[in-house]
C-alpha cells in the first residue's frame, strides 16, 4: 500500500519530505510538489499522510495483492486530542473509527529532567532509575532483588 | 566532493538511534547526567523514527507488580520457556523490575491506556499485555528525548562507530552522513549507547515487487545496531535466534489481541482444531519440559510460540491450508469488533488497506493467516543482539563485567534489539533497557573509564572517504553504460539487497525452503555472502539517498552473515518453527543448553564461536 500524492492539493510544503522514516518521501524539481521516490520501501506507516495539511496524499494498496476501488483516510486532530479513520472497501461499505491519541495538553506533561533536583550518592549506587521506587509500586515497596523475592543462581536447569 | 566535515566535539553519552531503546536513553541520561552533554544521532526524525513509527495498539510487557498481578520472576519464567530454555535471566529480571514505572510514567505524559472499568486496573490484553490507544506513542516519547538532550541531529545514517586510538577495544564516538546534505558528522564521545533497531529485509519477504515494503517489521529497521557493533567488534549472542511470526496474510496485521483479547482462535482449511495433532510428534523432538500440554492447560504455562508455529507450518505442508482465524464469532459484538479493526489503525493500518481491497470483512469472513519471513531483533518474541554485562546485585560472574547494558566494547552500551537475551521487552521494555543503560553509562564517566580518549585524523578521514565511495564508483563507472542499470563494475543496493535475500532465504532457512537449512548449505551461504561482501565494495549510489541504502545493505549484510555464523554453530533445532537444521533435527540439551556467543575480529573478518552458561537464577514454581 504505497502512497502517492495528489497534483492538484500538494502545494510543496515538505511536512511530509520531513517526517517520512523511509527518507522517501521527495519533493519532484519539475512540478514541485511531493512524490514517493521508492514504493517498494513504503510501509504504508501513514506518517506522512497524517502530516499533510493538505490531505494531499492517500494510499494504494501494494499492486501485487491488492485490488484497486479501496481507500482508507486519515484526520488526526492535535487540538482536539483525536483520531479518525473512514475505511471505504471495494464494495462501497464504509466503516468509521474515532480514537483518541493523548490525554494531557501538547508539550506540556513532560518534565525537564534538568530542573528535578539531582541524584544523590546513595541513588547512584542503588539500582534505582529516576522516581523509582515511587514509579513502580506507586506505593511503599522497594525495588525487587532477588533475595527479596526469594531466588537462588542455578547453571543449565532447564525448565 | 563538496561534502563539509561537521564535528561535534565533547559529547558525553551519544544516542545513535532514538526508537524506544533511544529515546528511554536519551531521557534518563539527563537525570543521572545534570550536566554532561548528551547528543541524538537518527537516521529518521525522531518523531515517528523506529518500529513504533505508526503506533501500537498495546504495550506487550507491563509487570502489574502495583496491582498484585505480576513479579518480575513471573515474566522471567514465561519468556524463558517461550525461548525454550535459553535466556539472560538477569537481564530479563532487571528489565522487568523496572518497567512498571517506565509505563506509569508513560501514562503521566498523556499516553492513553486503557482501564478495567470494574477494577480500575489496566485493561489486560493477556497477562503481560496491556491495551492503549497508542497512535503518538512515539511522538510522546520523542519528546521526552528532546528535553533531555542537548542536540539532536535528525537524517543523520550512522555508519561506523569511531574508536579510541589510545586504548584498545574502547569506543570514542560515531560517524555518519546526513542523507539529506550529505554532509559528513563526526560525533566525538565518551559513551556511546546503540539503540538502531533490529533487522527486517535481511531474508527475502514474502510479497514482491512494489509489496516488498510490506513486512512485518519496518523496512527502515536496517540491522544497523548490529552491522555497527559487529564491524567494531563486539560480541553478539543468540543471533540464530531469528523470529518468524504467524500473522494475517499479506497485511501482517499483528494477532496479539485478536487471540488473547478478542479470544480468536485458528482452524486448518477443512475447518478443524489442527494444533494439538502436532504436537504429540514434536514433543519427541523437543523432550517434555519444552512442550507438555497437559501441563500448559492445568499451570497456564504458555507453549512456545516457535512451537505453534510449527503446528502451522506442518499443516501448511500436510495441503491442510490455508489456516483461518476465526474472527466471525467474535466480531458480532460491537465492542470487540471496534477493537479488532482499531487494533490495526493504531499499528498496521496495512491490513486495514488490504481487507477493504478485497472486501474482507471479518465479521461475515474468517480471514486467512500465514508465517512471516524471518526477522533478526532482540526486544520482540526473540532475543538476538550483543552480548552484554548485566546489573551488578544479580548477575553472575560470567555475565557481569561492570557496567549494566555495556557490550563487551568499553564505553559501548546497547538498549532494546541492540542488547541479546532479552527476549520479550517489545517497546516498553526497550524504552527500560535505555533508561538503564543511560544510568550505566553516567556511572562509567564518573568513574574515570572515559578519561584520556584520542580519536585520530587519520581514523576521521579513513572513515569519510570510505562513506562517500559508492557515489565515486558511479560517477567512475556510470557513462560506460548508455542507459540502465545494467553495469559490469557495480551493482546498486536494490541490486545488493535482492542478492542477500536469496541467498538468506534459500541456505539460511527462510519461506521458500520452509525454513529449513543444514550444515552444508550453510558453508555454501557463507562462501556466497563473503563474495557479497568483495561486491559490495564496487556498489554504487547515483545519489545521497542510494548512498543511504548502501549503507542499511552494508549493515544487513553484516548482520546475515553472524546470523549464518551462529546457525552453523549451534548442532541442533531449537526453535522448531523458528528455524530447522535439517542434520540435526532435536533439541540436545546435553550439548546446547548454553548461551550462543560470537565475536568477529574487526582486523581479519574472522569468527570465533563460544559458548556461555546459561544461568537460571529464577525457580520453576510459582
Ligand atoms: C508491527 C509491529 C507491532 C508491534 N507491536 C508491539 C506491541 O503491541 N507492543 C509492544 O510493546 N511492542 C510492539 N512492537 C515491538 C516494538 O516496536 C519494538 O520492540 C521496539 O520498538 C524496539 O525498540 P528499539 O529502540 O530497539 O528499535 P526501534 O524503535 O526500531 O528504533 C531504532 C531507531 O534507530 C534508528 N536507526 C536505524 N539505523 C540507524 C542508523 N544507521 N543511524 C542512526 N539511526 C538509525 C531508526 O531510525 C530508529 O529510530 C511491535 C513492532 C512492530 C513492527
Ligand atoms: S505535506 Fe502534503 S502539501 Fe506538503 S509537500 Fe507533502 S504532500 Fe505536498
Ligand atoms: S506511509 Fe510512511 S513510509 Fe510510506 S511514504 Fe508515508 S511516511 Fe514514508
Amino acid at each position: 500500500m504505497p502512497t502517492f500524492v495528489y497534483m492538484t492539493r500538494c502545494d510543496g510544503c515538505g511536512h511530509c519530505v520531513d517526517i517520512c522514516p523511509s527518507d522517501i518521501m521527495h519533493i519532484d524539481k519539475t512540478y514541485r510538489r511531493a512524490y514517493n521516490i521508492e514504493p517498494n520501501m513504503c510501509w504504508e506507516c501513514y506518517s506522512c499522510v497524517k502530516a499533510c495539511p493538505q490531505h494531499a496524499i492517500d494510499v494504494r494498496g501494494y499492486a501485487d495483492f491488492a485490488p484497486l476501488g479501496h481507500s482508507v483516510r486519515v484526520d488526526r486532530d492535535e487540538e482536539k486530542g483525536t483520531i479518525a479513520w473512514r475505511i471505504k472497501f471495494r464494495n462501497g461499505t464504509e466503516k468509521d473509527f474515532l480514537s483518541p491519541i493523548t490525554t494531557k495538553p501538547w508539550g506540556q506533561a513532560i518534565p525537564q529532567l534538568a530542573e528535578v533536583p539531582g541524584p544523590s550518592q546513595e541513588m547512584r549506587d542503588s539500582q534505582l532509575l529516576y522516581n523509582e521506587p515511587k514509579y513502580i509500586r506507586m506505593d511503599d515497596g522497594g525495588l525487587h532483588t532477588l533475595e527479596t523475592n526469594g531466588l537462588k543462581m542455578k547453571k543449565g536447569v532447564y525448565y | 566532493m563538496a561534502y563539509k566535515t561537521i564535528v561535534e566535539d565533547g559529547i558525553d553519552i551519544l544516542v545513535v538511534g532514538a526508537g524506544l531503546g533511544g529515546t528511554g536513553a536519551a531521557w534518563e541520561a539527563r537525570f543521572w547526567g545534570q550536566d554532561k552533554k548528551i547528543v541524538i544521532a537518527e537516521k529518521a526524525n525522531i518523531d515517528r523514527s523506529g518500529a513504533v513509527a505508526q503506533g501500537l495498539y498495546a504495550i506487550n510487557c507491563y509487570m502489574g507488580t502495583r496491582w498484585g498481578e505480576n513479579n518480575p520472576e513471573d515474566h522471567v519464567r514465561y519468556a524463558r520457556i517461550d525461548l525454550m530454555g535459553l535466556v539472560r535471566e538477569d537481564l530479563l529480571f532487571d528489565m522487568a523490575r523496572h518497567v512498571d514505572s517506565t509505563v506509569h510514567q508513560f501514562e503521566e505524559w498523556g499516553l492513553p491506556i486503557m482501564r478495567n472499568p470494574k477494577t480500575g486496573t489496566y485493561l489486560r490484553e493477556g497477562r503481560w499485555q496491556i491495551m492503549i490507544h497508542g497512535e503518538s506513542y512515539k511522538p510522546i516519547v520523542a519528546e521526552a528525548a528532546k528535553k533531555s538532550a542537548d542536540k539532536v541531529f535528525n537524517r543523520i545514517c550512522v555508519t561506523h562507530l569511531l574508536m579510541d586510538d589510545s586504548k584498545e577495544n574502547r569506543v570514542a564516538g560515531a560517524v555518519g552522513f546526513n542523507v539529506r546534505t550529505g554532509n559528513y558528522h563526526v560525533f566525538k564521545s565518551k559513551t556511546v549507547i546503540c539503540g538502531a533497531g533490529g533487522a527486517s529485509n535481511i531474508f527475502k519477504p514474502r510479497s514482491v515487487g512494489e509489496g516488498s515494503g510490506r513486512t512485518w517489521y519496518a523496512p527502515w529497521s536496517s540491522a544497523s545496531a548490529y552491522g555497527l557493533m559487529i564491524e567494531a567488534g563486539a560480541k553478539m549472542t543468540q543471533m540464530e535466534n531469528r523470529i518468524v511470526l504467524a500473522r494475517f496474510k499479506d497485511g501482517y496485521g499483528p494477532v496479539g489481541a485478536y487471540f488473547l483479547h478478542l479470544k480468536t482462535y485458528t482452524q486448518n482449511g477443512l475447518g478443524e482444531e489442527y494444533e494439538s495433532k502436532w504436537f504429540p510428534e514434536l514433543q519427541k523432538m523437543v523432550g517434555k519440559e519444552y512442550l507438555d500440554p497437559e501441563a500448559s492447560h492445568l499451570t497456564h504455562r504458555p507453549i512456545p510460540t516457535c512451537l505453534r508455529n510449527h503446528a502451522l507450518i506442518s499443516e501448511v505442508n500436510a495441503g491442510r491450508g490455508p489456516i483461518h482465524m476465526v474472527t466471525m464469532h467474535a466480531f458480532q459484538d460491537p465492542h470487540l469488533e471496534e477493537v479488532g479493526w482499531e487494533n490495526f489503525l493504531g499499528m498496521t493500518v496495512g491490513q486495514a488497506v488490504l481487507w477493504a481491497a478485497t472486501d474482507v470483512d471479518p465479521k461475515y469472513e474468517n480471514p486467512e493467516l500465514t508465517t512471516s519471513e524471518p526477522y533478526v531483533m532482540g526486544s520482540h518474541a526473540t532475543c538476538s543482539g550483543a552480548w552484554c554485562s548485566g546489573p551488578e546485585d544479580i548477575s553472575p560472574p560470567e555475565y557481569f563485567w561492570g557496567y549494566n547494558r555495556m557490550t563487551t566494547i568499553e564505553g559501548l552500551f546497547g538498549a532494546g534489539d541492540a542488547v541479546g537475551g532479552t527476549p520479550h521487552a517489545f517497546s516498553s521494555g526497550s524504552f527500560t533497557e535505555g533508561r538503564l543503560a543511560a544510568k550505566a553509562a553516567c556511572k562509567y564517566i564518573d568513574d574515570g573509564k572515559a578519561e584520556g580518549i584520542v580519536v585520530s585524523d587519520e581514523q576521521i578521514s579513513r572513515r569519510r572517504k570510505e562513506i562517500y565511495t559508492p557515489l565515486e564508483h558511479y560517477k567512475i563507472y556510470r557513462n560506460e553504460i548508455v542507459a540502465g542499470d545494467v553495469n559490469p563494475h557495480y551493482i546498486n543496493p536494490k541490486q545488493g539487497l535482492d542478492r542477500l535475500q536469496k541467498l538468506m532465504d534459500e541456505y539460511c532457512g527462510g519461506v521458500t525452503v520452509s525454513y529449513m537449512t543444514n550444515e552444508k548449505l550453510l558453508h555454501i551461504g557463507l562462501k556466497k555472502l563473503k563474495i557479497l561482501e568483495e561486491d559490495l565494495q564496487s556498489i554504487a549510489a547515483k545519489d545521497i539517498h542510494e548512498l543511504l541504502r548502501a549503507w542499511e545493505l552494508k549493515h544487513r549484510h553484516r548482520a546475515a552473515e553472524c546470523v549464518t555464523q551462529h546457525t552453523l554453530f549451534r548442532k541442533e533445532t531449537r526453535w522448531p518453527g523458528y528455524y530447522y537444521r535439517g542434520d540435526a533435527m532435536k533439541v540436545d540439551d546435553e550439548n546446547w543448553h548454553v548461551l550462543t556467543v560470537s565475536r568477529r575480529d574487526p582486523n581479519t573478518g574472522e569468527y570465533t564461536m563460544e559458548k556461555a552458561p546459561c544461568y537460571h537464577l529464577v525457580g520453576e514454581d510459582e
